[in-house]
């Protein structure tokens, strides 16, 4: 930082065309402060509140206490463990819809990609206590009275998440495409006597998987943490948990929300590991 | 043995015509070039053949069976992109060995049959890598060898050399032909680049605005154009404004000065296009009994040839081509000259209405 001082100091010596870098050099080096400035001020935003939040949960005595608590807690494990099977089920039911839905409009129906776009940026105008409430509205009695039982809200709940995460699942999928020539790739394969099934399977799958990577974590951190949908439909998930957990006790929900962002933190590093590993993969096969 | 027939193809896109009536028929193991400007149809009669589109009328059948109705995946077909379309996520053996997997072949019957089109790609250590990994020519190579693993009964090709810089071009349009010459395929080949055509094909189909202009051996093709377009589409030709004196003898006048044509032409009196190549003209008396007069408007040298463009009169110009020959001067500009060319060379255009309009254009260029 300090170091563009001496640098305008040569700024007379040379001829016209050596001083314009010198010039140059301050403004570069004003920017670098610059960029720090904005890069420290964004480590505190962050960071200052998980500091306050671990030094609030470090108050209850003995230290890490309230960390012992929280993990000796039977519903912690079983209400985190529901909740990371719901995620899963969503990722994969919205895997299956949307991989195919996604790679049908760029390759066939092109104008209607505007539309489904918008239908999958309504999650975010409409709240999910409406989609909660349509929910249990349409299906607590006939002709399908799912709210009625366990399984049939767990079916209702998966339903409201596969919704939920639409627009990350389609959008890191479309996006995933976009990098992609679909329709000569599609073609090539159906010249070499490919089903769709096939396709989807051997060319369109590996070719997305990052993209369906990213959207699955997306989706993970999102319904691992959900409080109203699972509130509703009365499913013993983490948000509920933390929710109740917060009502009663005082530093163990602190406790509770460090583990579940470091438990966050672990799921998208494992996503930067499988996005690098598979670019490595494919360096390491083409060296030999 | 008549193998690809194609019989009254018409496509349609909403109210775009893009081809029309086009009929075709190629023996097993010919190479056959569809070539025209870009929006021509024959992009799109390629993909009717592969299955990627459905003609709105008419049949393709290839070896006697009708497979109009068929989806692309049950044709048996080989195709090769302009793009490569290569698989990102396999290496170049399993791009290679795809169709085959697909097909549930036997492992080891698939890796031999990989390892032979390596070799013959010349690309034997490359199995391992990836596309990106590759050059251009190399991932075409790739491509080709892909559409040939599967052993296809016809093999399309789509502009596959136009991403390619020319000295690769070259090469690999010649290796494309050895190949198909070597494992007898029939194929049909999709270019907007007439030398390609040319030097590939045993038969040339030109299109222009969904049509088939004409078929025919590229000698053919060069030599006798049958309409206007194709004229001014393959080659460079010379075209110039003529009246027909007598039609029965093919005495005909350009400005004045009296030419004879080949063929008998039309009515008397009429106005036609004679159509001229640059290598068929030479300056002097020495290149046939039809003479001409004009003063020389541009002179370009092109390395081999030098190519000397002559004004006979008001809009008429004809070029004419010479050999480079460092020890004889090139003719300067506005200077008068005499060009001479034989009535067998002079090819007497008589096209559709909207030859007028090519023949405007083509002059243009010359």
């Amino acid at each position: 930082m300090t170091g563009g001082t001496p640098l305008v100091a040569q700024a007379p010596k040379g001829p016209d065309s050596l001083a314009a870098a010198p010039v140059s050099r301050p403004r570069r080096s004003f920017g670098r402060i610059w960029w720090w400035a904005v890069f420290a001020v964004a480590v505190l935003y962050f960071a200052l509140p998980l500091i306050g939040t671990f030094a609030f949960s470090m108050r209850s005595q003995p230290l890490f206490s309230a960390y012992a608590v929280v993990t000796d807690d039977p519903q912690f494990a079983a209400t985190l463990l529901y909740s990371f099977v719901v995620a899963i089920v969503t990722i994969i039911v919205s895997i299956v819809l949307i991989v195919p839905t996604a790679f049908w409009v760029r390759l066939r129906l092109p104008r209607l990609r505007p539309y489904i776009e918008f239908i999958t940026l309504l999650p975010f105008v409409i709240p999910p206590i409406i989609l909660v409430f349509g929910l249990l509205r349409s299906y607590s009695g006939d002709p399908l009275p799912l709210a009625g039982s366990d399984f049939g809200s767990d079916v209702l709940l998966v339903a409201a998440y596969v919704v939920l995460s639409l627009p990350y699942m389609y959008r890191a999928v479309d996006t995933g495409l976009r990098a992609i020539d679909v329709r000569s790739l599609t073609e090539a394969s159906q010249s070499l006597g490919a089903s769709w099934f096939t396709i989807l399977v051997r060319v369109i799958f590996p070719n997305l998987r990052v993209s369906i990577l990213s959207g699955a974590f997306l989706t993970l951190a999102i319904v691992v943490g959900e409080f109203t949908i699972a509130t509703f439909l009365a499913r013993p998930a983490f948000g509920p948990y933390i929710q109740l957990l917060g009502g009663n006790k005082a530093y163990e929900p602190a406790a509770v929300s460090l583990i579940s962002f470091g438990l966050t933190w672990i799921a998208m590093g494992l996503l930067a590991l499988i996005g690098r590993q598979s670019r490595q993969k494919i360096q390491i096969a083409g060296a030999h | 043995m008549t193998f690809l027939i194609l019989t009254g193809i018409h496509k349609r896109f909403g109210p775009t015509v893009a081809v029309e009536d086009f009929n075709l028929t190629a023996e097993k193991g010919e190479f056959v070039s569809f070539l025209g400007p870009s929006g021509c149809g024959k992009t799109t009669t390629l993909r009717m053949i592969a299955g990627f589109e459905q003609p709105t009328a008419g049949t393709i059948s290839i070896g006697g069976t009708d497979i109009t109705n068929r989806p692309p995946n049950r044709r048996n077909i080989g195709m090769v992109f302009q793009s490569y379309a290569l698989f990102p996520n396999m290496n170049v053996a399993d791009n290679i060995g795809f169709g085959m997997k697909v097909r549930k072949r036997p492992k080891d019957q698939i890796r031999k049959r990989v390892d032979e089109l390596l070799g013959l790609m010349h690309l034997p250590d490359k199995g391992g890598r990836y596309p990106y990994q590759l050059s251009g020519g190399q991932q075409q190579r790739v491509a080709l060898a892909r559409a040939l693993a599967v052993e296809p009964e016809v093999l399309l090709l789509d502009e596959p050399l136009s991403a390619l810089d020319a000295k690769i071009r070259v090469a690999l349009r010649k290796e494309i032909r050895a190949i198909q010459r070597q494992f007898g395929i029939t194929t049909v080949y999709v270019t907007h680049d007439q030398e390609e055509a040319l030097s590939l094909s045993d038969r040339v189909v030109v299109m222009s605005e969904g049509r088939i202009e004409q078929i025919g051996a590229p000698a053919d093709i060069y030599n006798f154009p049958a309409t206007p377009f194709v004229a001014s589409f393959v080659g460079t030709l010379s075209l110039l404004q003529a009246n027909v004196i007598e039609g029965a003898t093919a005495r005909l006048s350009i400005d004045g000065q009296e030419i004879r044509g080949a063929r008998p032409a039309a009515g008397d009196g009429q106005r036609v296009t004679v159509a001229l190549r640059p290598e068929a003209v030479e300056q002097g008396d020495g290149g046939g009994s039809n003479r001409l007069r004009g003063t020389v408007e541009d002179v370009s040298f092109l390395g081999s040839i030098v190519r000397t463009r002559v004004r006979i009169s008001g809009r008429n110009t004809l070029s004419f081509d010479q050999f480079n020959d460092p020890s004889l001067a090139a003719s300067t500009i506005g200077e008068e000259i005499a060009v001479s060319f034989s009535p067998e060379s002079t090819l007497v255009l008589e096209g559709r209405a909207s030859a007028d309009a090519v023949i405007e254009e083509a002059i243009a260029e010359v």
